[in-house]
């Protein structure tokens, strides 16, 4: 499985979407699904998925589904 | 990278500027508010003493915001002892900009690595998800500031040795972080750590919420301290903040005992009978100032909080050293928030 779809289906199923959910255009807070509560739940799942631990900062930063590829990139998963 | 940076005199100065600006943004946005400074006749401040406040009680009865409807991003709010709730509003720069100023606050104190996490809570806190209360949301808020959490009590209350087990299994040999509530703190971590030996010495608590219930129970903030550190418990920090103005808080230094204003915040000390600026030493209401509400008039507030500055960049950091010392009675508080509404 490529990146793009560990991220995606992290998102899935961190956010508790269907399977095959549109999820690269999704933005904190604009889903009823990304929550608070979930942005948590995201965070852990895409450490466990990439083995990375995410700063502080990201942490608020990852608002939106690219934001989350972008931050990604910093601790060296390259999703495309 | 720390917040508490400025000695107080230059704080003062950079913190004038931006409140003069802040007050006149706020006049032209929000009307009600240009109501209460017409009123009481304010024009300009020659320091941030002169700055106009409003009583925190007003977020009660008004709804005052400096943004337009359709920019309205989330609505905060919170219950107060007598029922009447809060309203704040903010738009998506200043939901954003609070959370970050947060982040760096906190961040003084632990770094900017998440640690793994004690939540003195109950995951019973978030059941409804569309509705958490003033606790709930405290406790998420802090969660973003730690991994692999683990909640101290479990649905009903109870505290979970077991899962505390678990954790300092896992975690207890590198610094965690340990959040909560000062009196759950006291009753269901450091009675249970003592009981079964617990050791929490990598720990770094930070803990809100009021001194009332411990001094109830005879437990002052210095005992408090003393007999944490008995459990090991030595990084140990306090904070002081309101949803009236979200982002902000005046946090325990590492020297233990007072608290401190962040770059972007500051208290002063107000006779409660004539409202004239305090010196360090004497207690009085705490008026708490921030640059941070910009989507509604809150950075000049007066509290109901009784408070004393101790002493001004003699401390661990610099600007002022404060303490919270209790509500004013409530009497005396309804009286200062009726001049208000009759000028309004």
């Amino acid at each position: 499985m490529t990146e793009l779809q560990r991220l995606r289906d992290a998102f899935r199923t961190a956010l508790d979407l269907p399977a095959d959910a549109t999820v690269d255009d999704l933005r904190y807070q604009d889903n009823e699904k990304w929550d608070s509560l979930a942005h948590m739940s995201l965070v852990a799942t895409i450490e466990d998925e990439f083995s990375v631990m995410i700063d502080t900062d990201d942490v608020i930063g990852m608002s939106s589904f690219d934001e989350a590829v972008r931050i990604l990139g910093k601790y060296g998963v390259d999703v495309k | 990278m720390s917040v508490f940076t400025l000695p107080q005199a230059e704080k003062e100065a950079v913190l004038l500027a931006q409140l003069s600006e802040l007050t006149e943004h706020h006049r032209a946005n929000c009307e009600p508010y240009d109501r209460i400074l017409a009123a009481s006749g304010f024009t300009k401040a020659e320091s941030i003493a002169d700055l106009p406040w409003l009583p925190v009680r007003l977020f009660k009865t008004l709804d005052l915001k400096s943004i337009p409807d359709d920019e309205v991003f989330k609505v905060l709010t919170s219950s107060g002892t007598t029922g009447d709730v809060s309203k704040i509003y903010l738009d998506k720069a200043a939901a954003a900009e609070q959370q970050k100023r947060l982040a760096a606050t906190v961040q003084t104190a632990i770094g900017p690595k998440r640690l793994p996490m004690i939540l003195v809570d109950t995951k019973a806190m978030l059941k409804d998800r569309r509705s958490f209360s003033a606790r709930g949301a405290g406790v998420l808020g802090m969660s973003t500031f730690g991994r692999d959490h683990v909640w101290a009590l479990d649905m009903d209350g109870h505290v979970d040795v077991e899962a505390l087990r678990g954790f300092l299994a896992k975690h207890g040999d590198q610094p965690f972080l340990i959040f909560g509530f000062t009196f759950l703190v006291w009753l269901h971590l450091y009675e249970v750590a003592l009981e079964h030996k617990l050791d929490l010495s990598n720990g770094i608590l930070i803990h809100s919420g009021g001194w009332k219930k411990l001094i109830d129970q005879a437990v002052s903030p210095e005992e408090f301290r003393a007999r944490l550190a008995g459990v090991g418990l030595t990084r140990v920090h306090n904070y002081y903040g309101m949803v009236e103005q979200i982002g902000t808080i005046f946090l325990e230094g590492p020297d233990g005992g007072a608290l401190y204003c962040p770059d972007f915040a500051d208290v002063i000390i107000r006779d409660p009978e004539t409202w004239a600026e305090l010196p360090p030493g004497k207690p009085g209401l705490i008026e708490v100032i921030s640059t941070l509400p910009t989507s509604y008039p809150g950075h000049v507030l007066l509290t109901e909080d009784l408070g004393v500055v101790h002493g001004i960049d003699d401390g661990a950091w610099p600007g002022k050293r404060f303490s919270v010392l209790g509500r004013l009675p409530r009497a005396e508080a309804r009286g200062c928030s009726d001049t208000y509404r009759s000028a309004a």
